[in-house]
């Protein structure tokens, strides 16, 4: 198929197209991550990503797969240490965010026949973006998207009101766990695009611009979706133009987006 | 028989070893309304939890008639501000039809709000929105948390009235929690005195009179109670001398204020 080839042979269409995988699951999540007030969580888990990598390297089994698998363990640490209440949560994420982050580095410096691009993973390397990624990217978005649409009213539902949720039947800890999951494919997948600082700015900023022109919560993951392509496309645009790293101007084309429509919006109701 | 909806039989809950329900024995049926008062921590809320089924038992059992169905009023609807929901969605979250939902709305008297934003509800709209949900579910048992926290006392008395007549209308067994002590006592069948243990249970006249709720609630609220029963049986002509009607409203309210510091020492004590 030669027009696939020169498509995925191109970088820049590679870089695109995996941008594009990646804010289409972004959206929902990130949706959750404001109506639950998850930002803090997110940023744990993305900061823990650092760590999988060493890992990966030091097991020699594939990065990605480290990354979502310690992911996953982190989520369901956090989930057991929640439960004990010695510590508030936000101490408790503050001290895993940061420790895993910083266990990650110590430990890729032990390593130093491992010659890694420490700045990619920090703030991304879109531009790197290799089939491989493109199929983990789409792949991992395929699990999230079924997951999502086959769970969707339970999630909607003990999101409003947990314990309403649950008298109705819904299995609150089971989604819990389920949206956690989910957190950690995205986090492992979205990495590639803007790094583990900037992960949580991809999740949160597309969705907060939505807020405010949304009707209903199904409509505002359907602006955070558009949002979060357009972020991604006027990023790459930017970083082509003036050579500008690629991540971080997906965010700041995010978050231009954002002030943009506040202001809008500020200026109609006035 | 036939018509008991639920029984606890020496219903126990403990959080670290201590009671906050202490074999706890009750039943409601088809058409009853039974109100659980109580002071403060007296595991009013745990109580209910625990007939909904989201509250573990340490010990007893609860039994529900086959596939009871429970319509769920929680406390109040702490929504997050980020989350755009409109009283139609909500309302369609519980996968009913539309024109169903427009119905209990309607009974609920809110149907004209059903396009509106749940922000934008007021706390009296918000309880109607809740109870309405409840009801499209087609209960046959109604588990109200404090029905009316949060609303005027105008407002207060039209919701005990509706409470009232859905019973009527529905025959479904209703219970609920309340601090009104005063609306309690019109608008209800049994009321249930609760401070961990059943301390007395009755007919709402004869409670007032019963030493054990005299030392829950104190003397004050239960003469004040015992004024608000010569007030409401005036219109029967059954006691002559009654102070104005004004002056006992007022009066009533005072003590229950006074009350409330009582409760307080009674707590401590213990």
């Amino acid at each position: 198929m030669p027009l696939i080839d020169l498509v995925l042979g191109d970088f820049f269409w590679r870089a695109l197209i995996g941008g594009l995988g990646v804010a289409l699951v972004a959206g929902p999540l990130g949706c959750f991550v404001v109506w639950r007030r998850m930002a803090y969580f997110g940023d744990t888990l993305a900061h823990s990503a650092l760590l999988g990598v060493a890992l990966g390297f030091l097991l020699q089994t594939s990065v990605n797969l480290a990354i979502a698998l310690t992911c996953v363990a982190l989520a369901i640490l956090l989930v057991l240490l929640g439960r004990s209440r010695a510590l508030a949560t936000d101490t408790l994420l503050g001290i895993l965010a940061h420790s895993t982050l910083a266990i990650g580095l110590v430990a890729l410096s032990f390593m130093p026949d491992v010659r890694v691009d420490l700045t990619g993973y920090l703030f991304g390397d879109l531009l790197a973006m290799s089939r491989n990624d493109l199929a983990w990217i789409y792949g991992g978005a395929a699990v999230v998207l079924v997951l999502l649409c086959w769970l969707w009213r339970g999630l909607l539902m003990s999101t409003i009101h947990e314990e309403l949720a649950r008298v109705e039947g819904v299995p609150v800890e089971r989604l819990r766990l389920a949206l956690m999951l989910m957190f950690s494919l995205v986090i492992a997948v979205a990495m590639k695009i803007v790094g583990v600082l900037l992960i949580t700015a991809l999740l949160i900023i597309p969705a907060a611009t939505a807020r405010r022109m949304a009707r209903g919560p199904e409509h505002m993951v359907l602006l955070a979706v558009i949002i979060g392509m357009i972020a991604v496309s006027g990023g790459l645009t930017l970083s082509w133009h003036f050579n500008s790293p690629a991540g971080p101007s997906v965010v700041v084309t995010a978050f231009l987006m954002f002030v943009l429509t506040y202001s809008l919006i500020r200026q109609q109701q006035q | 028989m036939t018509d008991t909806l639920v029984t606890l039989d020496a219903v126990t809950v403990a959080f670290n070893g201590l009671p906050v329900v202490d074999r706890v024995n009750l039943s409601v049926s088809r058409g009853d309304i039974v109100t659980v008062i109580g002071p403060n921590g007296a595991g009013k809320t745990t109580l209910i939890k625990a007939i909904t089924g989201i509250q573990r038992l340490t010990s007893g059992s609860i039994w529900r008639k086959p596939g009871l169905s429970i319509g769920y009023v929680p406390q109040h609807l702490h929504l997050q501000p980020t989350l755009p929901l409109t009283v139609q969605r909500f309302m369609s979250l519980t996968g009913q039809p539309d024109p169903d939902c427009r119905q209990a709305l309607s009974k609920t008297g809110i149907e004209h709000l059903f396009k509106a934003s749940i922000h934008r509800l007021s706390g009296g709209e918000m309880q109607r929105l809740l109870i309405a949900r409840a009801l499209v579910r087609k209960p046959e048992l109604l588990v109200l948390d404090e029905p009316a926290q949060g609303v005027d006392i105008n407002g207060q008395a039209s919701l005990y009235d509706l409470i009232r007549s859905l019973r009527d209308t529905l025959q479904c067994g209703v219970i609920m929690i309340s601090h009104d002590l005063h609306l309690v006592m019109a608008a209800t069948d049994k009321v249930i005195c609760l401070n961990q243990h059943i301390c007395c249970s009755g007919y709402p006249e004869d409670i007032s009179h019963d030493p054990a709720f005299i030392e829950v609630f104190g003397q004050a609220i239960a003469e004040s109670l015992a004024i608000y029963q010569h007030h409401h049986n005036h219109s029967h002509d059954l006691h002559g001398d009654v102070v104005g009607s004004d002056a006992g409203g007022h009066s009533h309210t005072a003590h229950s204020g006074e009350c409330q510091s009582g409760e307080h020492h009674n707590h401590a004590a213990h």
